[in-house]
C-alpha cells in the first residue's frame, strides 16, 4: 500500500543525500518524492510517497526518525489531507481537434499556459487520480511531453 | 599512560582551526588520539605539537580506527581517530563500518582539501562524508571556522548518547589554517531535531513485571545493550531474585560472569544446545539491549521463539518490531528499565522449567577436549586459569573467536573484545592495541588467527614502539578454518582457497619485530608458555600449532532453527 509521510528536516545541503541513502540502504521504495522550504527558513518539508505494508512503513519512521536532520515524520495515510500535485503538460493539436482539447482542459479545470502552432502546454493541479485521467482522455490527440511533480500534502485537521 | 582529563592546550590568540579542534577535544576530555598524517592534516599535526593529548601511530589507517574503536570498548568512552584526506579516509572505512555495526561510540576525524578545490577531484580529495554516509551515526563537512567548536561538541554528545555509534568530521584544510577569534565560554549543545530515550515506560515495565511473575519458563536474552549501559549489576540482582536463566550474545558475552549457574551460555549459530533450546522452548523471552541478530535466530526471525511472549527492551525503537514481533515493547535505557524491573519483580515458580534446562545442559555439555592433545579449547582454559579475573581478550574474526567466546571465562563487561556485526578479520591487534591503552595495568591477550593476523601484521612494530605488553595467543592452523569449516560440513570437503601456504615463520617475524616469540606444539607446554609470556615484560606471540581439523561445534547449520544444532 501507499503511504504519504510529511517528513520535517533541517534545510541543509547533504539532507536529501541523507534521506535517499537511507531509503537505498534499507530497501525502501520511493514512488513520489517533492522537498521545499516551509514557513520556517530552516525547515524543509519532504513529501514522501512510499510503498510497503505496516511493518516497513513503521520502520521507515523509526528509521526516519533516527536521522539527526529529521525534525519529525508524519504518516499522512490515513489522516484527513488534502494532497495534490502539479502537471505540466505539452499535446498536439490540429485545427480540427483545438476545440475539443479546449474543451477537455477545461472540464478538468486545467489552463492553458502557452500557446504555439501546433501545440498547447497546459497546467493542471488535482490529485493523483484527476491527474491520471486527464492524461488518459488527452493521450490520443498527442501527448509530446509531460512533467509531473511529486505530491504534496497537508493535514485538514485544525490544529 | 592516561593523562588527567583537564589538560588544556596552550592559548595563543587568535587561534587556528587545527588549534580551535584539539581544544574543543580537549574539553570533551579526549586525552588520546589515534592517528595517521598527511598533507591535508599538516596543520593538525603541527597543533599537536604543542597540544598534551597523546598521539599514537600505528602503521596503518585501519588501526589507527579499530583501536578508537577498541579504547572505547574497553573504556566507555569515545575513541577518537585521525587521518588525511583521500586514501588515509578510505583506509578508514572497515573500522568505520566495524564500530557502526557494533554500536560503538567514535569520533573520527579527517582532512578535506580546501574549500575551493572542493567537488574538482584535487589531489587526495574524496567524498568521504558521502561514502561512510550509511556507517555513520552522522557525519560533518566543516567548511567554516565558525562550525568547528559547535560541530565537535555535537559530535561527541551524538556518538555517546542514545544507541552509540561513529560519528565523523570532515574538515577542510582552510579552516584548520584559519585564525581567528573563538569563544572563550564552552558552547551548549543545541540540536532540537536529535532525540534519544533514557527511562522506560512505566506501564510497560509493569507490564513486563506481570508477565514475569505469571510465566512457567522465562529466559533473559541479554546483549550489547547490557554492556553500553553498564546494567550487569542490575542484570545480576534481577537474575538471581527472580532464578531466571540467562542466555547472552556474542556482544552480550561479560554482562553475567562466566560459571554463574543462570549463565547457559552463548546462543545462536555457535551457542551453547542449552542456551538454544531454552530460548527455543520458552514461554517468556526478555531480550534486553539485543537486536535479533542473524546470527542468533538463523534469519528466520518468524520461527524464533515461536512459544513465547516477548519483552524487547532497547534504547533503539527501529530495533522493536524490526526482526520480531514483541508483545511488550520497552523503548529506553537497559540499566533503567532493569532497576525499575527490579523494583517490581515477583519471582515465578521456575523449578520444574530448570530441571528441565539443567537436563538439557547434563545431555549436552561443550565439548571437552580433555588436554591430552593440543586443543583451542584447552588453551583458552589455561589462559583462563593463569590470566586471572581483570584481563582483556581481544579476538580477531574465525573460528578462534568462537572458541574463545565459548571456553574463555569472561567475568565482566568491558573484558571481551570482539567485532560481531562486521565480523572484521584484521580486527584483533588493532583492536588489543586499544585495549592497552584503555587499560593500561591489565593485562591484555589477543586470541587471533594465522589469516586474520596477517591482515595487520605490520602492528607488530607498533606494540614494540609503545612497549605494549600484549601477549598474542596464536592459534595456528595453517587455513583460514572457519570457512574451511563451511567447506568441510556444507560443501561435500570440496575446498576452495582456504589453504595459507607459504605461511612465514611466526617466530622469525616475532623475532625481526623485536617480539618474543614462542611456539608450542604439545600440550604439556601450554601451562609453561602462557606463564611465560604473563610473565615477560614486553610484548610475546606464542604460535600455537594446532590441527586445521579443528572444528567450532555446537553449529547451527545455515537456513536451519536453533535447536537443529550439529555436535551436540
Ligand atoms: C563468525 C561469527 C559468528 C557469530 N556467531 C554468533 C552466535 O553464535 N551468537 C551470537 O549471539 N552472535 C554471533 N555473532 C555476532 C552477531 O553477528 C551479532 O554481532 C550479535 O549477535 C549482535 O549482538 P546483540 O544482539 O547483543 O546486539 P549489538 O550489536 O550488541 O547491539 C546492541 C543492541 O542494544 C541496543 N542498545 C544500545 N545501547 C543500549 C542501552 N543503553 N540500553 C538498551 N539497549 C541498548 C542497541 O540499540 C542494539 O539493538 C557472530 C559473529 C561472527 C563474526
Ligand atoms: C576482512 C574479512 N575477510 C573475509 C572474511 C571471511 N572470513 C570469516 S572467518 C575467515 C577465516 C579466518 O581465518 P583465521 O583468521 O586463520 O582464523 P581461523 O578460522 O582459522 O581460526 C574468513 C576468511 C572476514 N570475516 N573478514
Amino acid at each position: 500500500m501507499l503511504h504519504t509521510l510529511a517528513v520535517l528536516v533541517d534545510n541543509n545541503p547533504g539532507v536529501l543525500t541523507r534521506v535517499a541513502g537511507l531509503f537505498a540502504r534499507r530497501a525502501y521504495n520511493i514512488s513520489s518524492l517533492s522537498v521545499c522550504q516551509t514557513e520556517n527558513p530552516a525547515i524543509s518539508r519532504m513529501t514522501i510517497v512510499v510503498e510497503g505494508d505496516d511493518q516497513v512503513i513503521e520502520q521507515v519512521t523509526k528509521q526516519l526518525n533516527k536521522l539527526v536532520v529529521v525534525h519529525k515524520v508524519s504518516d499522512l495515510t490515513r489522516e484527513a489531507v488534502v494532497d495534490r500535485e502539479l502537471a505540466l503538460i505539452r499535446i498536439k493539436v490540429k485545427s480540427e481537434t483545438r476545440l475539443e482539447v479546449l474543451q477537455t482542459v477545461d472540464i478538468f479545470r486545467g489552463r492553458v499556459v502557452d500557446m504555439g502552432k501546433s501545440n498547447f502546454t497546459i497546467e493542471l493541479t488535482g490529485d493523483e487520480e484527476k491527474i491520471d485521467a486527464f492524461v488518459r482522455t488527452i493521450r490520443p490527440y498527442g501527448l509530446l511531453e509531460l512533467v509531473r511533480t511529486g505530491k504534496i500534502a497537508i493535514s485538514r485537521l485544525d490544529t | 599512560m592516561e593523562e588527567s582529563a583537564n589538560i588544556k592546550c596552550e592559548n595563543i590568540e587568535p587561534k587556528t582551526g587545527a588549534r580551535v579542534l584539539l581544544d574543543a577535544l580537549v574539553e570533551e576530555g579526549v586525552n588520546i588520539i589515534f592517528g595517521y598524517p598527511g598533507g591535508a592534516v599538516l596543520p593538525i599535526y603541527d597543533a599537536l605539537i604543542d597540544c598534551p593529548i597523546r598521539h599514537v601511530l600505528p602503521r596503518h589507517e585501519q588501526t589507527a580506527v579499530h583501536a578508537a574503536d577498541a579504547y572505547a570498548r574497553v573504556s566507555g568512552k569515545p575513541g577518537v581517530c585521525l587521518a588525511t584526506s583521500g586514501p588515509g579516509a578510505t583506509n578508514l572505512v572497515t573500522g568505520i563500518a566495524t564500530a557502526y555495526m557494533d554500536s560503538i561510540p567514535m569520533v573520527i576525524v579527517t582532512g578535506q582539501v580546501p574549500t575551493n578545490l572542493l567537488g574538482t577531484d584535487s589531489f587526495q580529495e574524496v567524498d568521504i562524508t558521502g561514502i561512510t554516509l550509511p556507517i555513520t551515526k552522522h557525519s560533518y563537512l566543516v567548511k567554516d571556522f565558525k562550525d568547528i567548536q559547535r560541530t565537535v561538541k555535537e559530535a561527541f554528545h551524538i556518538a555517546a548518547t542514545g544507541r552509540p555509534g561513529p560519528v565523523l568530521i570532515d574538515i577542510t584544510k582552510d579552516v584548520l589554517l584559519t585564525a581567528g577569534e573563538v569563544k572563550a565560554q564552552p558552547v551548549k549543545v543545541d540540536l532540537k531535531s536529535y532525540k534519544y530515550f533514557s527511562k522506560g515506560n512505566s506501564g510497560q515495565i509493569e507490564e513486563a513485571a506481570k508477565a514475569l511473575a505469571e510465566c512457567q519458563k522465562a529466559v533473559v536474552y541479554a546483549g550489547g545493550g547490557i554492556i553500553t549501559s553498564g546494567a550487569q549489576v542490575v542484570l545480576r540482582e534481577l537474575v538471581e531474585r527472580a532464578n531466571l536463566p540467562v542466555v547472552t550474545t556474542l556482544m552480550g558475552i561479560g554482562s553475567m560472569p562466566y560459571g554463574h549457574p543462570n549463565l547457559l551460555g552463548m546462543v545462536g549459530m555457535h551457542g551453547t544446545v542449552a542456551a538454544n533450546y531454552t530460548v527455543d522452548d520458552c514461554d517468556l523471552l526478555i531480550a534486553v539491549g539485543v537486536r535479533f541478530d542473524d546470527r542468533v535466530t538463523s534469519g528466520l526471525g518468524h520461527r524464533f521463539a515461536t512459544k513465547a511472549k516477548i519483552i524487547h527492551i532497547d534504547i533503539d525503537p527501529a530495533e522493536i518490531g524490526k526482526v520480531v514481533r514483541a508483545n511488550i515493547p520497552i523503548v529506553g535505557d537497559a540499566l533503567l528499565v532493569l532497576k525499575e524491573l527490579l523494583n517490581k519483580v515477583k519471582p515465578p515458580e521456575l523449578s520444574k522449567w530448570w530441571e528441565q534446562i539443567h537436563e538439557w545442559q547434563k545431555q549436552n555439555p561443550l565439548l571437552d577436549q580433555g588436554r591430552d592433545r593440543l586443543t583451542p579449547q584447552m588453551i583458552l582454559e589455561v589462559m583462563g586459569e593463569l590470566g586471572g579475573k581483570d584481563a582483556v581478550v581481544a579476538t580477531d574474526v574465525g573460528q578462534h573467536q568462537m572458541w574463545a567466546a565459548q571456553y574463555y571465562p569472561t567475568s565482566t563487561i568491558r573484558q571481551f573484545i570482539t567485532s560481531g556485526g562486521l565480523g572484521t578479520m584484521g580486527f584483533g591487534l588493532p583492536a588489543a592495541i586499544g585495549a592497552q591503552f584503555a587499560a593500561p595495568d591489565k593485562l591484555v591477550f589477543l586470541v587471533s588467527g594465522d589469516g586474520s593476523l596477517q591482515m595487520s601484521i605490520q602492528e607488530l612494530a607498533t606494540l614494540v614502539q609503545y612497549k605494549l605488553p600484549i601477549k598474542i595467543i596464536l592459534m595456528d592452523n595453517g587455513v583460514l578454518g572457519l570457512v574451511r569449516q563451511l567447506q568441510r560440513l556444507f560443501c561435500e570437503e570440496r575446498y576452495s582457497q582456504i589453504q595459507l601456504n607459504n605461511n612465514p615463520d611466526f617466530i622469525k617475524i616475532a623475532d625481526a619485530y623485536g617480539i618474543l616469540g614462542i611456539r608450542v606444539t604439545s600440550p604439556e607446554e601450554v601451562s609453561d608458555a602462557i606463564q611465560k609470556a604473563i610473565d615477560y615484560q614486553g610484548p610475546v606471540l606464542i604460535d600455537f600449532i594446532i590441527s586445521p581439523d579443528e572444528i567450532v561445534l555446537p553449529m547451527v547449520p545455515p537456513g536451519k532453527v536453533i535447536t537443529e544444532m550439529v555436535g551436540r
